[in-house]
């Protein structure tokens, strides 16, 4: 076989595997979709991300053996033992900071990926030349996004800095001039490709980014997660499209709206706009509605609590962010055990927002092997409140906050919540009477039904099996 | 002063003013007791466990001339003759349905005090026989359809094959009514209610049923004394298909809807008693005042040609003589407690408390019956109850604007399309399709598996680094250098991404054992 059939040959295996590749990665998020199938989900996502590098391999090996080999091999393998090394070792707790940690790393690939193109584009054919340019500016401007935007949300949730939104004198002015001066940039750059325009647009767009994801409060992390993660995408299909890659653009343009129909499903779980999600900073109005609640509440103690949950009949229990900073789940999980043994139904109310990442509860819980049929989602249990004993909040706050369908100048006015305090007796876990992550303060520690179980919820829930050991059946 | 209990004259009662407890009760408030010899007898209360208690055994003159005679039916006219002069009675004296009696009782020199007349506030739960008495209704009438209906009232699952639940309609929802959609779901029936007063949909669902809401629009049927009152004419329309419907449906029916002062309404006609399955039950609680049901004998029980038991007994608290007279009994006890403020045994009346007043029929010949009208605190004045809140749903665009979009939508996509060059028609088919792809694929989302979705489109975003591997064959050492970084970087993607992903699936499990020891992870 001479060389230039063997190049043809393996351009044509190349492009054969990429479309195998796309296909095994759809067949991956539908399996993901359902828990049967979950795991063989990420099996296919894995053998299609084999193939896809098995094929690139091939091209790049065809295209330049020796030094491009070596560097190629060796940056995967670091790459690929950092990745797994981080995997391993971090917390369930601190999932949503890893997955925005991750985030960054496509958008900063994107970014250098839309850089070589520029220095590189001696092979662009004439009539081509502007669309490239363009879609280098695009490339760069979505994965700067993307990579500035999962840092900030990296540091908010990690508490490395504060997680209060940024407010800057004319938000949206801000972000919709940096649109446009893009677009502009974008058509200046198309007609001279000069360097210096290339830095501004990536300094532009690394500081829209930052501002973009800075100007949102902490308790919308969950959907920014996942707004970022359907930026990834967008940013790995705009590398596609500079790399003449269908395989790139297929799998960005998957992730990219997947992500955005989750993020959708989110905003609605939380009554909030979509569009004012994507622009940014909302849920600004936070800190300055709301009335000071003020009023008395009723302390109880973990040997009292333990007594209500022995003589209740049904408990759901609604766990929050608390649960996860407190490290709580393992208690609980063994809390829910024992209950269930004495013959007492319980269940887990898990709101959609609950926690820093969309479905983080689950992830706890299920950590824990607290069995996933009886963790329901805030629809399927809302309407039986009012037939439980006792509902136990362990570290959550704005989800159950009656606030939101009672009174309507509430900055959570609309948001759908666990209607907690329809049970007969809450016990509400918590560190001290501070607002939550929204900054809204919550009526219902001040309800009849409601006893305060003040400390470390991991310390209390433990106090709790304890005492219960010591009562007998 | 002396408190003398007597033996019931009405036929068929079974129940007396006094247990044995309850007497001791009246001790400690300063009083001496008499009970008439086998008073209790009816009620399983012997002679000798009120002699324990602290009574004194009488005779009934000797009863009847006590300074304060506790009953819990007006005396016959006889035994009225004989009270003491200036004595008191206390009993069940219905003086707004039993004018006569009241006349009676004006020409006697004696106090008559109608328990059954407490008001229905906070302070005087303690004392509303008419509550202690639904409630003991409510729960026989469960047990009565029971003992009536063939079959269990809980669903189960046997060796000899499925048994459905009995489903039960209770209609009106009181106190008995409470205390029989209580009972009747602790007995594991499937349970409704209707009432037609919706706040009251969250007391039927605490004890277990579910609230059949009549839809029509009424104004509020709050009614300022507590009790129901008559509806409206569109809503009784409503409500009728509403029991039409469950007739053919439900096992087991139980009325309790009474208006104070006024024949029972007719909920069920004989239609929809004919519609019901051969084998229900029927149990009327408002026999006594007409009935809920047509075909209704009061005091009886009559089975239908269809097979329907109607259960019209009247008498459904005597049929728990010990608990009816134990609960009447602590209720008289808690009347002498406020009537006794000294604890002192000397019975007072102050016409200045409402309750007082109220059950205050007759003082020495003097006619104070009927009261004035007492409002019921409990419900707070209409106006300040809270609007429901309406929450404005998020505000969609309109339909027009939304197609006109679309149009424009898909014109550009045609424009771009259509004027590109080569290869760029193409990735943007591939783009499109991709989009529609990625919305279809996750559109039925398990909400558990959020987080694992995500972290492996993260992964799978990772892909990038194919575009990165690409570069690295243009053989310029800038290009290479950056384009190793951009390797790497992805690569972490990639490989933490999926990693991650099998960490956390694995851990979801049905079975709170797993089967799976690497599933084990350490807890730090």
């Amino acid at each position: 076989m001479n060389p230039a059939t063997f190049a043809a040959v393996t351009v044509a295996v190349a492009g054969a595997a990429y479309i195998v590749a796309a296909l095994l990665f759809i067949l991956s998020l539908a399996g993901l979709s359902q828990y049967e199938t979950a795991r063989g989900g990420v099996l296919r996502g894995i053998i299609g991300m084999i193939i896809a590098l098995a094929a690139t391999l091939l091209l790049v090996l065809q295209g330049s053996p020796g030094l491009g080999i070596g560097l190629l091999v060796a940056a995967v393998v670091v790459g690929g033992a950092i990745g797994l090394w981080r995997a391993r070792r971090v917390e369930m707790t601190g999932m949503p900071q890893f997955i925005a940690l991750l985030h960054s790393f496509v958008g900063l690939a994107a970014v250098l990926i839309g850089w070589n193109g520029y220095l590189e584009s001696s092979h662009v054919a004439a009539n081509l030349v502007g669309i490239h340019r363009a879609e280098i500016f695009i490339g760069i401007f979505i994965g700067a996004v993307t990579f500035t935007g999962s840092i900030i949300a990296f540091l908010k949730l990690s508490a490395r800095i504060k997680s209060a939104p940024l407010v800057l004198p004319g938000r949206n002015a801000i972000n919709l001039g940096a649109l446009a001066l893009f677009v502009g940039l974008t058509v200046w750059f198309v007609i001279t490709p000069e360097l210096w325009l290339l830095i501004a647009v990536t300094t532009l767009a690394l500081l829209l980014g930052l501002h973009l994801v800075a100007s949102i409060g902490g308790g919308d992390m969950p959907v920014v997660v996942s707004m970022l993660n359907s930026y990834s995408g967008w940013a790995a299909a705009a590398s596609g499209f500079l790399l003449d890659n269908d395989l790139l653009i297929v799998t960005g343009a998957l992730v990219g709206s997947s992500g955005a129909y989750l993020s959708y499903i989110m905003c609605t779980a939380m009554n909030r706009s979509f569009i004012s999600v994507i622009a940014g900073g909302f849920g600004i109005e936070a800190p300055t509605a709301g009335a000071e609640q003020t009023g008395e509440y009723h302390e109880t103690t973990a040997v009292e609590t333990a007594q209500l949950l022995v003589d209740a009949k049904s408990v759901i229990i609604t766990p929050g962010f608390g649960m996860a900073v407190a490290q709580a789940q393992y208690p609980v999980a063994e809390l829910a055990r024992i209950l269930r043994d004495r013959g007492v139904e319980v269940r887990f109310g898990i709101h959609p927002v609950a926690g820093r990442l969309p479905g983080h509860m689950n992830v706890l819980l299920a950590e824990a092997k607290v069995p996933y049929d009886i963790v329901l989602e805030m629809d399927e249990i809302n309407d039986d409140f009012p037939s439980t004993s006792v509902v136990l909040v362990i570290g959550a706050n704005d989800t159950v906050n009656p606030a939101a369908t009672e009174d309507p100048t509430s900055p959570i006015a609309g948001m759908p919540v666990l209607k907690v305090w329809e049970a007969e007796e809450v016990i509400v876990f918590k560190r001290s009477m501070a607002s939550g992550y929204a900054g809204v303060p919550n009526p219902l520690f001040y309800r009849d039904n409601t006893k305060m179980l003040f400390g470390d919820a991991k310390d209390r829930v433990e106090e709790i099996v304890r005492e219960l050991s010591k009562i007998k059946v | 002063m002396r408190i003398g209990i007597v033996v019931e004259r009405a036929p068929d009662e079974t129940r007396v003013a006094a247990t044995p407890s309850t007497v001791a009760q009246l001790l400690t408030l300063g009083y001496d007791v008499t009970v008439e010899k086998g008073a209790g007898r009816d009620a399983a209360f012997p002679d000798a466990d009120y002699v324990a208690a602290g009574a004194k055994i009488g005779t009934r003159a000797n009863t009847l001339s006590a300074d304060v005679v506790l009953a819990v039916n007006a005396p016959p006219d006889e035994d009225l003759a004989r009270l003491a002069k200036g004595g008191t009675l206390v009993s069940w004296l219905s003086p707004g349905l039993n004018p006569a009696l009241v006349d009676k009782l004006v020409k006697l020199p004696i106090t008559a005090l109608a328990v059954d007349a407490v008001p229905r506030i906070s302070r005087a739960q303690s004392m509303d026989v008419l509550s202690s008495t639904a409630n003991i209704a409510g729960y026989r009438a469960v047990v009565e359809a029971a003992n009536q209906f063939g079959r269990f009232f809980t669903g189960q699952i046997t060796a000899a094959g499925k048994v459905p639940p009995a489903k039960v309609l209770v209609a009106g929802v009181g106190v008995a009514g409470l205390a029989a959609i209580g009972t009747a779901s602790s007995l594991g029936a499937i349970v409704r209610a209707t009432d037609p007063r919706p706040e009251v949909a969250e007391q039927v669902r605490s004890i277990g049923g579910s609230y059949l809401a009549v839809e029509v629009d009424e104004q509020k049927m709050q009614s300022s004394d507590g009790y129901a009152k008559a509806t409206s004419a569109a809503y009784d329309k409503r409500a009728a298909e509403i029991y039409s419907e469950q007739a053919r449906d439900v096992d087991i029916i139980i009325t309790t809807a009474n208006i104070p002062g006024r024949a029972a309404p007719k909920l069920l006609t004989k239609a929809d008693v004919a519609s019901m399955k051969s084998g229900s039950v029927i149990v009327d609680l408002a026999a006594a005042n007409g009935g809920n049901v047509e075909g209704t004998v009061a005091g009886k029980s009559v089975v239908t040609s269809n097979g329907v038991t109607i259960i019209g007994y009247t008498d459904l608290a005597r049929r728990l003589p010990a608990q009816a007279s134990q609960l009447y009994g602590q209720n008289l006890v808690n009347l002498l407690k406020l009537l006794t403020p000294g604890k002192d045994g000397v019975l007072t009346l102050d016409h200045d408390d409402v309750v007082q007043r109220a059950i205050t029929v007759v003082q020495n010949g003097e006619k104070l019956w009927p009261p004035p009208p007492v409002q019921v605190s409990a419900a707070p004045v209409a106006s300040a109850g809270a609007a429901p809140l309406v929450v404005a749903p998020r505000r969609g665009i309109s339909r027009t604007a939304r197609n006109v979009l679309t149009v424009i939508g898909i014109a550009l996509l045609l424009g771009i399309i259509a004027v590109a060059p080569a290869p760029l028609p193409q990735h943007i088919t591939v783009l499109v399709l991709a989009i529609v792809i990625g919305f279809y694929v996750i559109g039925k989302v398990n909400h558990a598996l959020h987080t694992p979705l995500m972290s492996v489109t993260n992964a799978i975003s990772g892909v990038v680094v194919v575009g990165a591997m690409l570069q690295l064959s243009i053989d310029t050492p800038a290009t290479r250098v950056v384009a190793t970084v951009a390797v790497l970087l992805a690569s972490i993607n990639v490989f933490g991404g999926f990693a991650v992903t099998r960490r956390m699936l694995r851990m979801f499990s049905k079975d709170p054992v797993s089967k799976d020891p690497a599933a084990k992870e350490p807890v730090k």
